[in-house]
């Protein structure tokens, strides 16, 4: 290691630090010397860098790659970063491995596509790649070669990066602020290097590459709206407490939200495992990130507000209560929930569609789950309560169509089937559904047929 | 052929309560647990999602959640006169099937028994002599006493997250609970339901002629709550289709809702689903057991071998196996002779409706166990003398719910049909409110369960025949404590009461409660349970065998509780004793 690295790793504070045992964590502390203390250290860090939420596929050997990554380019399949020779990453050197974190390039000099994030990764010091290349040099090694990757031409051409890298990838080591706190370091250094939350919070452009004058205000990845953790009072963390963020990340749940999908496998797989220095430090970061502009308050229409409430009020009031004030830290509330005030609601949308389960962690076993809707409202109806849980009580965002609730119904619904379907059959889709006129009673969900009996079509 | 699987440290067989209960608390201890459940996994979003749960005709009529009777039921006759015939479809109780069993579709009332409950025939004896109990009522003392399973009861309690107010709190009586219900150490884990308006009239009318009501104890949650492993349970909704349903809010206590998250993780821990146990293989000697044998799905069998194996089957299936697998001797009850089957026993119930004009009870607005109790009449809580009979039972209005397709009462004189009974039940349905009273039922020489010498399963094993009807005991006890129900009822107000007693022989199609008891009985001595008091078999001791078949007769309270207590004092045996030393606990 050169001396500049060291004098980095010690103002990040890096150096100083004695890691105390958690549920789950590797224990070490930072002698700098013996390898079993750096294999350790390589573990945390391959935790805190989630290598495993797209290089081990599920239920399977770890790091063995195979994990399919969808995205608006393409799927594309992780690679295998099992020290075998033959499949993995067995043959390559410390050096070879630094290059592809902080250069995006194979041991051939071939260019990664940036789904692998190395335009995050770059960031990390030369001492942590060795750390995590250690690490996976004791990992089983398996024989495995993952599936060709599915990209339509000619993006096929993996040289054709080298333009994308020309555009839009600046290489370097994260440098640290010398007019910050050493936690507030830590902090950028976990999220924009190691964490990499920009490769789902930050919004890309159509080449797939993060809009940076947009940093973390949110940003779609496989249907799901990741959101704005800028502290934005309304949209970001803005109305979190410091110990909410870090009881977030730690167990997957606060006052205020439960983390599903991507973000709980994140929980699960990273986050859940990081020390509460660092979840602090993540915090002391977050906190400072500048809100987006504020947007005008979206005029929404009194008839689909109604409708809403009318479908609120008999599917969603037993667990989210009449004010949307849930069960805090059980069903979430959603008065002032800024999930579902994102710009973006696909969230919104997919969670009524196909339900969630909050992801279970060692601290939070019950993950509690959301059911499905898709089998029970029309699109014009999910559109009209996800547009007034968006705008109840004090929420304010844009409404919901039923053309994008069509869209994310055809791409979701079939792969989750509605519960088993009821031994009865089934009851009839309501007539072509209205909208509540403005003298009728807020009730009244905007289903003709509502009152009389199901009858054949 | 079955083919033989690896040996495990211990086999769970059956997953419901018990089955939950015993698999976490084995893992926790260190071993390899494998639990076989017949039927498939069930968990609330999917199964009991509250966005198609209340579905009447689905789960009640249609009866989605209980075991299949085409696939496995029981053959019953009032005595031994009668040829005993399959019951083919279930109505008088309503077991389980599926991860969960029962226990996810209970209603969560959750007692603790009497003190004097635990020693009903020697309390009795010394209390009103020895003709009180007749020869062939066959009580038993259980061996084990209340203040053993104190701490037990208050560990499930709460698991659950049990509502309730207590009534004595270590001797000391409490205002506003049981006064009469035995010691417990500390208040429940969260306070009382609240109550809708027919249980508050129930409680105001009680008080007037000097009751003591108290609010039912639940295992449905009065506010959000997480239990001591961890596991998160909702506030219950009021939502009034609790038993016979699932709960899609997390509200009920179940062991979805506070065990499986937690149990579900443990990499000790392996559940096989549609896995049906057939019988329990011994060695040569009679006295080990060595595997069960079991069926899949495809119907292939397969041996698997354990070091301790534990019946959580339900109480019906727990008696089956053993009699299949020529465990203990069965019970003959024209000798008397042989343990296994003998002291089946059950629950008498009645109820009185009260109709009114000028009351809206909105009786549609139902949690499990929401109600008001007088507990005056249960057990030896009053003086029996000359009343010729014992035992009891609560008196009280559990408003668990008003559901269209199960409940139309409607006053004396009103046709059974046609239009105006459909008038009748319109302009009553609101105002109408039911007194129920819930009792004991003490053992008979004649109540047995054994095998049916016609009938068989679907693999050919016989079905268990069950032989029972009340005594002159249980009518006396149920007239009497009815009365005080319909006193109560009347001192409400009603424009007219109808007062519905238990009369002639037990009627096994009207539903009652699925609270069936006995045929592997607990206690001291060997030469008059099945069981000893840590549920280990006598005959076998790798084997425990959990359950209200280990009841010698069942007392005037809902008995999951104690099912559970005795679990989870069986298992300190099991864990302190047992594991470190293999073998008979207690020298027979």
């Amino acid at each position: 290691m050169t001396g500049r690295p060291m004098k980095a790793i010690a103002a990040l504070g890096l150096g100083a630090i004695a890691i105390t045992a958690a549920a789950g964590t590797a224990v070490f502390s930072q002698t700098g010397g013996g390898d079993p203390s750096l294999v350790a250290r390589g573990q945390y860090l391959a935790e805190a860098s989630d290598c495993g939420g797209c290089h081990s596929r599920k239920g399977d050997q770890p790091f063995s790659g195979g994990q399919a990554l969808t995205t608006t380019l393409g799927t594309l399949y992780a690679a295998n970063i099992t020290p075998d020779d033959q499949t993995g990453i067995g043959s390559w050197s410390a050096d070879q491995f630094y290059r592809a974190l902080h250069l995006g390039r194979d041991a051939h000099g071939r260019h990664l596509y940036p789904a692998m994030p190395y335009n995050y990764y770059t960031g990390m010091t030369r001492a942590d790649s060795d750390a995590i290349y250690a690490y996976l040099r004791t990992v089983p090694a398996v024989s495995y070669t993952p599936p060709p990757n599915k990209l339509p031409p000619p993006l096929q051409i993996r040289a054709i990066m080298g333009v994308w890298n020309a555009l839009y990838f600046h290489p370097g080591e994260y440098r640290p602020d010398p007019a910050r706190s050493a936690d507030w370091n830590r902090g950028a250094y976990l999220v924009e290097t190691l964490g990499h939350c920009g490769g789902c919070h930050t919004p890309m452009n159509l080449l797939g590459a993060p809009k940076t004058h947009q940093y973390l205000q949110g940003g779609m990845i496989e249907d799901w709206f990741a959101t704005d953790l800028t502290a934005d009072r309304r949209k970001g963390l803005g109305g979190w407490s410091r110990q909410d963020l870090v009881d977030y990340l730690r167990t997957g749940r606060n006052a205020h939200a439960a983390a599903a999908g991507p973000m709980g496998e994140v929980v699960a797989a990273s986050t859940s495992h990081l020390t509460d220095a660092d979840l602090n430090a993540i915090g002391a970061y977050l906190s400072e990130r500048p809100a987006s502009a504020s947007t005008p308050a979206p005029a929404i229409d009194p008839a689909t507000m109604r409708q809403g409430e009318a479908i609120y009020v008999d599917n969603c009031s037993a667990c989210h209560q009449m004010q949307g004030q849930g069960a805090p830290g059980f069903f979430p509330p959603l008065q002032d929930h800024a999930g579902l005030q994102q710009s973006n609601p696909s969230t919104t949308i997919r969670v009524i569609l196909t339900g969630v389960q909050s992801t279970p962690t060692a601290a939070k076993p019950t993950g509690v789950a959301m059911p499905a809707y898709a089998w029970k409202l029309t699109d014009r109806q999910v559109a009209a309560v996800a547009t007034y849980v968006r705008n109840a009580w004090s929420n304010s965002a844009p409404s919901v169509t039923s053309g994008e609730v069509s869209k994310l119904r055809r791409k979701l619904v079939s792969e989750n089937q509605p519960p088993r379907a009821p031994t009865t059959r089934p009851m009839t889709r309501p007539a072509p559904d209205t909208l509540a006129s403005p003298g009728s009673d807020s009730r009244d969900n905007g289903t003709p047929d509502a009152g009389r009996p199901a009858s054949e079509s | 052929m079955a083919t033989k699987l690896p040996s495990v440290d211990a086999l769970v067989v059956g997953f419901g309560w018990t089955g939950a209960i015993v698999a976490q608390e084995l893992t926790d201890a260190g071993l390899n647990v494998l639990a076989l459940e017949r039927g498939t996994w069930r968990d609330t979003p999917t199964q009991f999602a509250p966005s198609f749960d209340q579905d009447e005709l689905r789960y009640f009529w249609r009866q989605e959640l209980f075991e299949r009777p085409a696939h496995q039921t029981v053959s019953f006759r009032n005595n031994a006169d009668e040829v005993a015939l399959p019951m083919r479809k279930l109505g008088s109780f309503l077991p389980g099937t599926n991860v969960g069993g029962a226990g996810v579709h209970w209603n969560g009332q959750i007692w603790r028994f009497l003190e004097s409950d635990f020693v009903a025939r020697s309390h009795n004896i010394a209390r009103y002599g020895k003709s009180a109990v007749p020869d062939d009522m066959t009580i038993q003392d259980w061996g084990v006493t209340y203040r053993e399973l104190e701490p037990h009861y208050d560990r499930f309690e709460y698991l659950c997250g049990a509502s309730g107010k207590a009534g004595n709190l270590n001797g000391r009586i409490q205002p506003g609970g049981n006064p009469f219900e035995a010691p417990r150490s500390r208040e429940y884990p969260n306070p009382p339901l609240k109550l809708s308006y027919p249980p508050v009239l129930f409680g105001q009318a009680a008080e007037t002629l000097g009751y003591k009501p108290f609010p039912h104890p639940a295992a449905n949650l009065s506010r959000p709550y997480t239990n001591p492993l961890g596991v998160q349970l909702g506030a219950c909704t009021y939502c009034g289709f609790c038993e016979k349903f699932g709960c899609g809010n997390y509200s009920k206590a179940s062991p979805q809702t506070t065990i499986l998250p937690v149990l579900m993780r443990k990499p000790n821990f392996t559940l096989k689903t549609q896995a049906e146990v057939l019988k329990i293989n011994l060695d040569s000697t009679g006295k080990r057991a060595v595997s069960v044998t079991y069926v899949d799905a495809s119907g292939q069998e397969f041996e698997q071998p354990a070091d301790l194996i534990v019946l959580c089957a339900y109480i019906l299936h727990n008696v089956r196996l053993l009699l299949v697998s020529g465990i203990g001797e069965p019970y003959d009850p024209n000798t008397g002779q042989g343990l296994v089957g003998k002291n089946y026993a059950y629950q008498i119930t009645s109820s009185v409706n009260a109709f009114f004009d000028d009351k809206v009870l909105n009786p549609f607005i139902g949690a499990g166990a929401m109600g008001m109790i007088c507990d005056e009449w249960n057990g030896d809580n009053f003086d029996h003398s000359g009343l010729g009979f014992i035992g009891g039972g609560y008196v009280g209005v559990v408003q668990t719910g008003a559901r269209p397709i199960e409940t139309h009462p409607t006053p004396d004189g009103v046709p059974m049909w046609g239009s105006k009974w459909k008038r009748s039940i319109a302009e009553n349905y609101l105002k109408t409110m039911s007194v129920a009273t819930h009792g004991s039922v003490m053992s008979h020489r004649g109540n047995h369960l054994d095998l049916d010498p016609t009938y068989r399963d679907v693999y050919g094993r016989p079905l268990l025949r069950m032989t029972f009807d009340y005594t002159a005991n249980e009518h006396r006890m149920s007239d009497y404590i009815t009365d005080k129900a319909t006193q109560i009822a009347r001192a409400m107000g009603p424009r007219e009461v109808k007062v519905n007693k238990r009369v002639g022989a037990y009627d096994i199609t009207p539903y009652q409660t699925t609270h069936n008891t006995g045929g592997a009985i607990m206690g001291a001595d060997p030469r008059s349970s099945v069981v000893n008091r840590h549920l280990q078999s006598w005959d076998v001791p790798n084997l425990f065998v959990m359950g209200s078949s280990a009841f010698p007769q069942n007392p005037g309270y809902n008995p999951t509780n104690t099912v559970a207590a005795l679990a989870y004092w069986s298992l300190d045996a099991i864990k302190t004793q047992y594991l470190k030393s293999p073998g008979a606990l207690l020298q027979a």
